[in-house]
């Protein structure tokens, strides 16, 4: 188990008298693309919100790269290399597509108190944002202001901003959420190629968009882990199939 | 792309204005010109401090006159006691005003939106009130100083030429630095947080030291404007630094545009001449209307000005500023 990057043991929260995440525990080796799937209200958001730090758990412990970092700022989490994307478009609207992953690339980059330079004329942040733009096939949409951009340009642009911060982990939050289609299948393209890389732990919603590319599945009900493991098992587990099939017919057969 | 707009032409044309106000001063003797734009000036710096804060920043506050005060009341109170040194005024007043934007920022930035409007508001009627309650240094009444800033002979601020030359270099000095500082990486950084702060911690930016670091430089440059106004008006009261002072400047900015650097200094002007010209067009208009002279209208000079801001409000989001850049494209 020395290769765990990523470790969640037994958190807990509580919001009033809901248990949003009871007892969760999780632990994703390095180089592995974990997929977490769970209906409605499973409780993913307040998951990857103690992953990120944004929400603090009562109970429990997260470790990241064997250090415990359960009570650590979201900045200082992302220094130390786990970096998110987000479900809701979370950009810079009034900035392109370059400066906004320009400004990830920033982030990791020594401190910002410059006051002088003008950062858009800094190759040292302008290359490697160029870089990560041209990983997630945007390259052509550099200077587009991203406010006129379409939801799936938003959704790669999300991925290029997290791969910009020099990651050693992913966690990607439904990054497939009102896509059609075509641009799903795209994203998993992406996914398969990222995986050569990066850890990845992915956050989605619909079951079968992760199938593919996951190579182990964890089920998130009611804000507990009811199943982990391999895809065809996970398929085929019968907890799964009721917890699942039963509430969001409709949505996996869509998907 | 850069070269001759419609926007780039008037605030050049602006400027050069500005540039020449003594000169025409001058040559017509009209002192009252002058001392109205060294006023208009001196806000300019202000306005173009608040918006650093205010339209790059996010941080919309409504009690940046209490700078203003800071600035004014060392100088005052340091003239009276006899210290008429600007070695040692300034830089006192300077960094009282960074002190008090470190304190009272410190506090204010932990709270967000209306609560953050709320919370400069209260600071800035707190030293309002010390101000009121100063009695030793003329408490209501204010404190007249009778010695301008001393320079040991180096340059002379009685000189109103002289004077208004300095509050001029003042304000393109301000709006360069504001200029260099939007644009650099810190400038990103303020701009990031004020469009989205929450992606901005995790990508990993501890975005309070930086906006904390920005409402410090910006105490510190309205500071710079709070010397000149008491140098210029040769006075000091607690009205310099009350909320509609503090109104004033958000006026300015929005009026002017928050978009751009330049944007407060073409609100400052705007608003300030108009505060001055309108009670004497509505005099005019109305001794034309009714035939006789209209005395007493002219009071009400601000039911006009209220619904012009309303205007550009509602139909020029960028202000005056981003009116003008509208003329690009046609």
């Amino acid at each position: 188990m020395t290769d765990t990057l990523l470790a969640v043991e037994g958190i807990t929260k509580r919001f009033g008298g809901v248990l949003a995440s009871d007892g969760i525990t999780l632990s994703v080796p390095a180089g592995e693309l974990h997929a977490i799937i769970g209906p409605n209200g499973a409780g993913k958001t307040t998951l990857i919100g103690q992953l990120t730090g944004e929400i603090t758990p009562n109970g429990g412990r997260v470790m990241f790269g064997g250090e415990d970092i359960t009570t650590l700022p979201t900045y200082e989490r992302s220094m130390k290399g786990l970096a998110r994307s987000f479900q809701i478009t979370s950009l810079f609207l009034d900035f392109t597509a370059l400066d906004n992953v320009a400004l990830a690339v920033q982030a990791h980059a020594g401190h910002s108190f410059r006051f002088w330079r003008n950062a858009r004329s800094e190759e040292e942040l302008r290359a490697p944002a160029r870089a990560a733009l041209e990983r997630v096939g945007l390259s052509h949409r550099a200077d587009t202001v991203i406010a006129s951009m379409s939801h799936g340009e938003h959704r790669q642009l999300e991925i290029a901003m997290a791969l910009a911060t020099r990651p050693r982990m992913l966690l990607l939050d439904e990054p497939m959420a009102g896509m059609g289609p075509e641009e799903s299948a795209q994203m998993v393209k992406l996914l398969l190629e990222l995986k050569k890389q990066y850890t990845i732990l992915l956050i989605e919603h619909d079951m079968e968009a992760v199938f593919a590319p996951a190579d182990r599945i964890s089920v998130l009900v009611y804000g507990r882990m009811i199943a982990t493991g391999l895809p065809d098992d996970i398929r085929a587990n019968p907890d799964v199939r009721h917890a699942y099939l039963g509430e969001q017919e409709a949505v996996v057969i869509d998907g | 792309m850069k070269a001759l707009t419609v926007r780039n032409i008037v605030v050049g044309a602006l400027m050069v204005f500005l540039a020449l106000v003594p000169v025409y001063s001058q040559m017509t003797g009209n002192v009252f010109l002058m001392t109205l734009f060294t006023r208009i000036v001196i806000l300019a710096i202000a306005a173009v401090s608040l918006n650093l804060i205010m339209g790059f920043g996010g941080m919309v506050s409504f009690g940046h006159a209490a700078f203003l005060g800071i600035a004014g009341y060392s100088v005052g109170i340091l003239a009276h006691e006899g210290i008429n040194s600007g070695f040692i005024q300034w830089p006192v007043a300077l960094i009282a005003c960074a002190l008090f934007a470190l304190a009272t920022g410190a506090l204010s930035l932990r709270t967000r939106g209306v609560y953050f409007i709320m919370i400069t508001l209260a600071f800035a009627q707190m030293i309002y009130y010390v101000g009121v309650s100063l009695d030793r240094y003329g408490a209501d009444d204010g404190l007249t100083i009778y010695r301008r800033s001393d320079f040991a002979g180096l340059i002379n601020l009685s000189n109103k030429t002289t004077f208004y030359y300095l509050c001029f270099v003042c304000l393109i000095g301000t709006c360069y630095l504001v200029w260099r500082i939007v644009n650099s990486r810190f400038g990103m950084v303020i701009q990031g947080a004020r469009s989205n702060e929450r992606r901005m911690r995790a990508i990993g930016f501890p975005t309070y030291r930086y906006r904390l670091t920005c409402y410090v430089i910006a105490g510190v440059l309205c500071g710079l404007a709070g010397i000149l106004l008491a140098n210029h008006t040769d006075f000091i009261s607690p009205a310099t630094m009350h909320w509609t002072k503090s109104g004033d400047l958000i006026v300015m900015a929005v009026l002017g545009g928050m978009g751009s650097v330049l944007g407060p200094v073409l609100g400052a002007v705007a608003l300030l001449v108009l505060e001055e010209w309108l009670p004497h067009a509505i005099a005019v208009a109305g001794q034309l209307i009714t035939g006789k002279p209209v005395g007493a209208a002219k009071e009400y000079w601000a039911l006009i000005l209220g619904p012009m801001l309303l205007l550009v409000v509602l139909f020029a989001r960028g202000g005056i500023d981003g009116l003008l850049e509208k003329f690009r494209r046609d």
